[in-house]
Parts: structure tokens; sequence; C-alpha cells
């Protein structure tokens, strides 16, 4: 069949199978369906929900202004798709365009999306993770079962881990007057996507709102007691602090393990894609009929030196999935390139913070408007004389004139005058991220060098 | 009614907090704390708080917007 | 046409009933300079852009030369600026204590918890139409309206209204920035805005012994993580709600019926729907914007918009109206059509300095739409186009004479 005719094909009968039941596969399927596709589509997820939205779990979920299993996300139109919920996928056959799933059924399709995700890197130490009262939180399971625990009234929280998670995490519990602990091994919260200047204004929102913040050490050990219920936690400074919750905190890993074997470019950084989201096999080969996206792809990125980056954000998965749907059903001239920039947010202690750009590529950073002091501010990176990221704290509106800012690589240091610069600001200081050989605990952009293969493993767990 | 906030977008102009108050609250100055199951009695206030968005982030069951229209397609 | 033809377009009256002609021409400009005057922004995306551009400053101390400026500096006029003419972090600090007692997070259901209060008024007002076969929409309805609607948020006997009227109309009238009359109406604006801050003033020294539950009550006794404002700065924050919060809804509501008495499709519709007005005052926020044009912006440094080097200290014009029909950004900018789907309009600005009182201008517009939909028989247009108020900035007729077999 010539491949305007097999296109003209797929589009009215063919069978297109979504590996991945959240955000990314859920936009997926319904760009395949606002783009005329019409033929069989199946969604499988490993969570017995249809897709529902992870980003209030940590926020509105924990602060009581959200059901833990009220997050379903709304449609933006019909996908008439048939549905395989609560069951994973085990398995590719990238010859036969076959998936295996863990009941034993086998789906064949003739094209391919995988938005597995990720999910939360647990306690690395099996035995101390199954205590009652360790718990994680990706899920919509994971935050009912923490939030049911928090609920109850406990003496203190441990929070391993000061990322977005983790914070927040932490935020929530003193809204609620729960004691909380917090340790980080980098010198203070937030470092590795923000580095240690915005991290010391971070540092400073978890005290001021009583969090017992503890940076520059690592856990060392959970101990249960006799019943199976963790009751304290161990630290590398010696110190031991009673606690009867746990919430690990140490990011996430990608769900690629099923892939093993299959002769895709998958590993735990990612599955490799181009451009145009098409997965790369283990040779470097580009494929056509497997696509990828959200936080399990790592794509080349134009604006930063076409190096493959893994985005664990929410704006990506909707974005890259919107794209690789297209481009799964359109010829070749039509095809578009995954050019989002980079962005995110999070809550804590009622402040906002959001980035555009890649702040952790940056290694200076100079506040163009406000000051750190008053928590208002706009801080903006800067890598080799080039603009190359933003972040905001309670001062949003100005971020989309710094996102044009990035997308035309402007130059670093920001000479121009701001209508609220102040002294600190005229001055780029080293914007201090730790040594990227020691990655912290969930930095969600994570830059993943130029190889599509390369499966070596960058995030490397705290050795305990 | 299921809904969505793009909080990317958002820009905590708080029109929803205004309009839709048991649905969304701003908790700070700048950040939304919304609700995303409301109930069926709130979906013309809902209604109100989408159209009224200036940056067209809220998505919900039922109630059509397009967000961001030609400006997000020339980026 | 030449260049310097332009900006005396927007200003002249005669182009007051319908811009939109000499908007389509000044678009073909995006970035439009005449001899000594503003620079004419009139591109959806350069305004939008530009509104959160931190390099443009709406302090007139930042302009190399200040022209007329009805709200200039405290030795002109004895009062300080409003937010509204300052920069972060002034601005943000101001509008920050006034929303404490107007918006979420502290007061989330102030606006909200008025609907019923501000649907008797507007029900009074259409009752006190009477058995008129003929009435004009601005004086009996759209300006009595929003006016006795911001007088109760803040706390203004409504009664006083004939006295604050008259300073109201100078302070107005200075913000039209035609230049052959800028000298002396800028000294009349700044002239009855002191009158306006000394009258306010009389209220304010009340509520600071007598607090009640209003604005002003709450802005003298502001002292959350901002501190308190001075004196003087509830005076100047003050004056702009009340003037802001009633001059602009009036041409709201105004173009509004007009807008539906020529769509009468739209009309028969909404006669049937209330709820069809929320998307009805959307659209004319982007069709019929009251607020025409933002003259007040300029540049602290250099800065470049479509090739233009625009020179630190000029005046910008961010003309919002031609950005709302601006074909790059909107399908069939022209046409009227409260069922598009993307209405991301500029009606209210955006950025930092976005409309502070949108919430209570759409619940306002709202509410007089669809009652007036419902409640006239057979409404007519009695002239059309209708008299113009002479502002081009706050832009709207000053009657709008309406025929009508009857009030239901």
């Amino acid at each position: 069949m010539p491949p305007a005719d097999y296109l003209d094909w797929l589009r009215r009968e063919g069978r297109i199978v979504i590996v991945g039941a959240s955000l990314a596969g859920l936009r997926g399927a319904e760009t395949l369906r606002a783009e005329g596709f019409a033929g069989e589509l199946t969604m499988i997820g490993d969570e017995p929900y249809e897709p529902y939205d992870r980003p209030p779990l940590s926020k509105g979920v924990l602060l009581g202004k959200a059901e833990p299993h009220h997050t379903g996300l709304p449609h933006r139109r019909e996908i008439d798709a048939k549905w395989r919920l609560g069951v994973a996928a085990t398995g590719l056959d990238i010859e036969a365009r076959r998936v295996r799933l863990a009941d034993g059924d086998e789906i064949e399709y003739d094209r391919l999306l995988i938005t597995t995700g990720v999910r939360a890197r647990p306690w690395p130490k099996e035995e101390e993770a199954r205590l009652d009262g360790v718990f994680t939180l990706r899920t919509r399971d994971d935050a009912a079962a923490l939030l049911r625990r928090l609920k109850a009234g406990p003496r203190r929280v441990f929070v391993i881990g000061a990322g977005f998670t983790g914070s927040e995490i932490a935020s929530a519990c003193r809204e609620h007057g729960i004691a909380v602990t917090v340790a980080e091994r980098a010198g203070a919260p937030l470092v590795g996507a923000l580095g240690g200047v915005i991290g010391a204004v971070a540092a400073d929102m978890h005290r001021e709102n009583g969090v017992d913040l503890r940076t520059g050490v690592m856990v060392t050990a959970l101990e249960g007691d006799t019943a199976g219920r963790v009751r304290a936690v161990h630290l590398s400074d010696e110190s031991v602090i009673e606690a009867d919750v746990v919430v690990v905190g140490l990011g996430a890993v990608r769900n690629t393990d099923w892939l093993a074997g299959s002769g895709l470019g998958a590993g735990p950084r990612g599955i490799a894609c181009d451009a145009g989201c098409r997965a790369f096999d283990f040779r470097g080969i580009v494929t056509d009929d497997i696509f990828v996206a959200g936080d399990v792809a790592r794509s080349p990125h134009a604006l930063f030196g076409y190096q493959f980056l893994s985005l664990e954000h929410w704006g990506n998965a909707v974005a890259q999935a919107e794209t690789a749907a297209h481009n799964m059903i359109s010829p070749s001239a039509e095809r578009r390139p995954h050019l989002w920039v980079p962005a995110f947010w999070s809550s804590q202690f009622g402040v906002n913070i959001k980035s555009v750009g890649v702040p952790p590529m940056g290694d200076q950073i100079m506040i163009t408007q406000g000051s750190l002091a008053e928590r208002r501010f706009v801080g903006v990176y800067g890598f080799q004389g080039r603009t190359i990221a933003a972040v905001s704290f309670d001062n949003t509106r100005w971020l989309e004139f710094y996102q044009r800012q990035i997308e035309k690589g402007a130059p670093f240091p920001v000479e121009f005058p701001t209508v609220d610069r102040r002294p600190e600001g005229r001055v780029p200081v080293d914007a201090d991220f730790p040594d990227p050989a020691l990655p912290t605990h969930g930095p969600m952009v994570t830059l993943s060098g130029y190889s599509p293969t390369d499966q070596q493993l960058v995030f490397h767990p705290a050795r305990h | 009614m299921r809904l969505v906030v793009d909080l990317n977008r958002c820009q905590g102009y708080a029109q929803c907090a205004f309009l839709a108050p048991d649905v969304f609250a701003m908790h700070g100055e700048e950040s939304l704390v919304y609700s995303p199951r409301a109930e069926e009695e709130q979906r013309e206030r809902v209604a109100r708080a989408v159209a009224a968005c200036p940056v067209q982030a809220i998505t919900a069951d039922g109630l059509e917007t397009v967000a961001g229209g030609a400006s997000d397609a020339a980026r | 046409m030449t260049q310097t033809s332009m900006l005396r377009q927007i200003t002249d009256f005669a182009n007051r009933a319908d811009p939109y002609p000499v908007y389509e021409e000044l678009r073909k400009t995006p970035v439009l300079h005449e001899e000594d005057g503003p620079y004419l922004i009139s591109g959806y995306h350069d305004i939008e852009a530009l509104l959160h551009d931190p390099r443009i400053s709406s302090d007139a101390a930042n302009l190399a030369a200040p022209g007329a400026d009805e709200l200039s500096g405290p030795e002109a006029t004895g009062l300080p600026p409003s937010f509204i003419r300052l920069d972060p972090p002034e601005h943000d600090r101001l509008r920050r204590i006034a929303n404490s007692s107007f918006g979420p997070p502290h007061r989330p259901r102030r606006i909200e918890n008025m609907r019923g209060q501000l649907e008797e008024i507007v029900t009074e007002l259409i009752d006190g139409l009477g058995d008129a076969r003929e009435f004009d929409l601005v004086d009996q309805v759209a300006y009595p309206f929003p006016v006795t609607a911001i007088c109760r948020v803040l706390g203004v006997p409504r009664e006083d209204e004939p006295r604050f009227r008259a300073w109201v109309d100078p302070i107005v009238a200075g913000l039209d920035p035609d230049t052959r009359t800028a000298g002396d109406s800028e000294k009349a604006a700044q002239e009855a805005r002191l009158q306006l801050g000394m009258y306010l003033n009389g209220l304010v020294e009340q509520r600071a012994r007598e607090p009640r539950d209003d604005m002003l009550s709450d802005l003298v006794h502001s002292h959350g993580p901002d501190g308190a404002m001075t004196t003087m700065e509830v005076l100047s924050t003050a004056v702009l709600l009340l003037i802001a919060g009633h001059e602009t809804t009036v041409n709201l509501i105004t173009n509004g019926m007009l807008t539906l008495l020529r769509h009468p499709g739209v009309l028969a519709r909404l006669r049937d729907d209330p709820e069809l007005s929320v998307r009805i005052v959307e659209e004319l926020l982007r069709y019929e914007p009251p607020v025409q044009l933002l003259p007040q912006r300029t540049c602290i440094t250099d800065i470049e918009v479509h090739g233009v080097t625009i020179p630190k200290g000029s005046r910008i014009w961010l003309v919002l109206g031609a950005g709302n029909r601006d074909p790059h950004r909107f399908t069939d900018p022209d046409r009227f059509d409260p069922d598009r789907q993307d209405i991301q309009h500029l009606g209210f600005g955006s950025g930092v300095h976005s409309c502070f009182g949108a919430p209570l201008a759409r619940i306002e517009a709202q509410l007089a739409l669809s009652q007036l939909a419902r409640r006239l028989d057979n409404p007519r247009l009695v002239e059309d186009p209708p008299p113009y108020r002479q502002n081009a900035v706050l832009r709207g007729p000053r009657h709008l004479n309406i025929a009508v077999d009857g009030i239901r």
C-alpha cells in the first residue's frame, strides 16, 4: 500500500493502542479523535481508575479542599475507547506489533502511544519500606492512605526529601497543625530544581512555618516497633527522630521495566524519542509506529542544544501527547516537532512558585524584579551569556515576558532596568546548583545527554 | 462535574474565586486551589468562572472553551 | 492618509460612534509614531506582550516629557497617585491592601453575596421606568445602577451623587487625551480630584471613629502584613475605586444594550436564557470594550517592538479596542458572536494592572442586560448611532433612547 493510502486506512479503521491511562494518555486519545481518527482505540492503564489529575494530590487534597478519589480529569471530547484498566502492560513485541498484558491478553496495534509515566521511588530498603506508616505519594490511593493517617492526628510526620512534593506535604502538615520534620540531603529545599539561592528562600519558608528542616543529612534507617509500625527515623548525623508517619519523597522512577528486552531505546531515564515523539529502538534508529509522550519520554530540545530532556511536568504531558497523537496519524510533511518550553508550578506555604525554561542548566541567577527577602520576586537564570530560565515567587504575571526572552535566547546578564529592580538584583550571582554528579531529590528536569540509546542511570539514590 | 485548571496558564487573577467561591479559592495571593469535582448545583457558577478566566485555563466537563487560540499556535 | 491624521482620527469626536475602521487602518502600522505624539500599539499580541513587560511603567514620573495627565504628582493635586498610576512594589502593596477588603483570599464572597442586592437595584430602576414608551437607558439605568452599587461597596451615601458627580465629570474629561483641550481639562481635573478627595475625607474620618461593613472602613482600618494605608493613600484609592467603579460599567451596559438592539437574534435568545449574558458580556468586552485604550504607559528603557525602537521615556498607547479586533488573533473579529469559543479579550487589560473591579463589572452588566432583555417589550433604538460622550478612552453613548411597547 502506498504511504498515503496506508494513512487513510489507518485513520479510517486502524488500531491504536495507548499504554498509560493518565493525563498524557487521555489528551493523546482526545487529540486522535479530534483530528479524525475513526479506528479502534484501546486505553491500557495499570491503575483501576479512569485518567485523573495528580498535582492536586499533594496540594488541594492534603489541604482538605478536594477528595483524593475525586480528581478525575474532565474529557475535552468523547474518545470512544476500549478501556483496559487495572491491568498493567508487561511486554511489547515490536515485530508482531503486540502489547502483552499482566492478565495474559495480547493486544495488536497498528500504532502505539506509550505514556506510562513514572512512579514514586520507593524507600530502597524493602523491609523498612513495608513498615506501617511509611508512604509515598504518587497515586490517588497513596493520597487517600496518607490523608487518612494525617487526619488521625499523628504526633510527627517525617518527610524524606525536600523536593516539590516533599515541601508541599510539609506545607499541608503545618496547615493542619501537625508537627513535621523534613530531611534533605542538599543544603536547602528545592536546590535540585532551582539552585541554592532560591533554596535558601524555601528554607526560610519551611522554618517560619514551623517545619523542623534538617539539611545536609541523609536518612540511614527507618525503625519499626514490634507491631511493624514505623516509630523513628535515623539520620546520618546520628540523630534519631520519633515519627509515626514517614513520607518518602525521593523523586520518581520511569515506568519502562515492561519494555525490557523489547528492543526499544528504553531504560531508567525514559524512552528516547525524536522531536516528533517517535521512539528510538536500541540501535538508535527511529521507529515509525511507536510514539512516546509525557513523563516517560526523553526527547531532544532545540532550545537547549538538542540535549535529550526528561520532563516531569504537567504541561509537557499535555503538549507532547497532543503532538504525538497528531503525528501518529499525519503524513511526514504535516508532522510537528514538540517544542514546549518547560514550565511548572508549585504551591507551598501559601506561596505560588512558577518556573519556565530549564533552571538547572543555569550557572548564574539574578533577581530582576522584587526581592528575595519579601518572597515576591522573579529570578532569571543564565548560561553562557544566554537567558535560559526564570522562576517567580508570587510574581507570575511577569513570567511570560521571561519565557519570550528564553525563546529568543536573550543575553544574560539582564542589563535592562525593570519596574521593580532592587539593588540586590543588579549583578548576577552563582545560582548554586549542587554538583550534578550528586543529584538531589526529584529535580523534575533531567538533562540526559545526546545519545538516543544511552541507558545509563543518572539518578543515584542515596547509599544508606 | 469534573474540572481541571491548567496552573501553568493561571496567573492568579482570581476571577473564578470571585464567581464560584465554593469551587475555587485563593491560597495566599496567587495560588489557586480548587475542587476538581464540583457539585452539579455549581454548574452555573463554574460556567461563569470558565467564561471569565482571563487566561482560559479552566476545563470542565460539558463546558467548552478554547485555550489560548492563535497565541499558542504562534509559539 | 498621513500618519499625523491617525492620532487625530482616534481622538476626533466624529469617529466616536464607530472607531473600528480607524483601528483597522491603524493596525496596518503595528507601531505607529507621529512627530512628538505617543507610540500607538494596536496588534493583540503586541499589546498583550507589553502588558506583561517589566520595562513598561505606569508611573507618570517615568515620562520623559509629562504632558496632559489627569492624575499627576502630589504637588499638583494634593493627593498621591492611586495604584493605577504606580509601578510595583508600591502598586502591588496598595492593591493588595485594597483587595483584602474586596476579594479573595480575604473577602472571597463580598461581591458574590451582593448578587441579590444588585438584582434588586436593577429591578427598582426598571420598575421606575413606569409606563414610559421611550426612555434614556443611560440616565435611567446604565448610570444609576453602577453608581448605586459602588456607593454601597465603598460606603458612600448614594444621595451624595449629585455632589460628587460635579467632581467626577472633570476628572473623567481629564482622561480624554484630546490634545486640543489638554491644558484646561488637566487643571480642572486636578482641582476636581482634590475636591473629591476632601469630600471622601469626611467619610473616612467618620469611618475611623465608627467602622461599618464597607470598604472605606476596611481601608481606614487595614492592618495586614502590608501595614496600613496612610490617609492620603486611602483617599486616592477611594477616588480611584469610586470613579472606576461606575464610569466604565455605564459604558459596558450601554454599549451592551446598543449592541443587542443591533443584533435582535441574540437579544431574543437572552430573553429566554439569562445565563447567555455571561458569554454576551465577555464578547462585549472584546467587541465594544468600555476602555478603548490605555494612554498612560511609558518604557523605562529603549525597547523594540516589531523592529521599531521605542526610546526610553516615550508615551505608549495600548489601543485595546484595536487589539480586540485583530484578525491575527480572532476569526471574523468584526462580528459580534457570543457563541465564539475563544473570547480571550483585552477588555480588562492584563498583567498586574488588570481591572481591579472586573468581577463587579461582570455581574452588573450580566444582571442589567438579562433583566432588560426580559422586561422590555419590543425595544427599538430611537436613533442609530446614538449621541456619544466626548471621551475617546472611556467610550460610550451619552444617551441611548429606547422605544418600547411596555415594561414587563
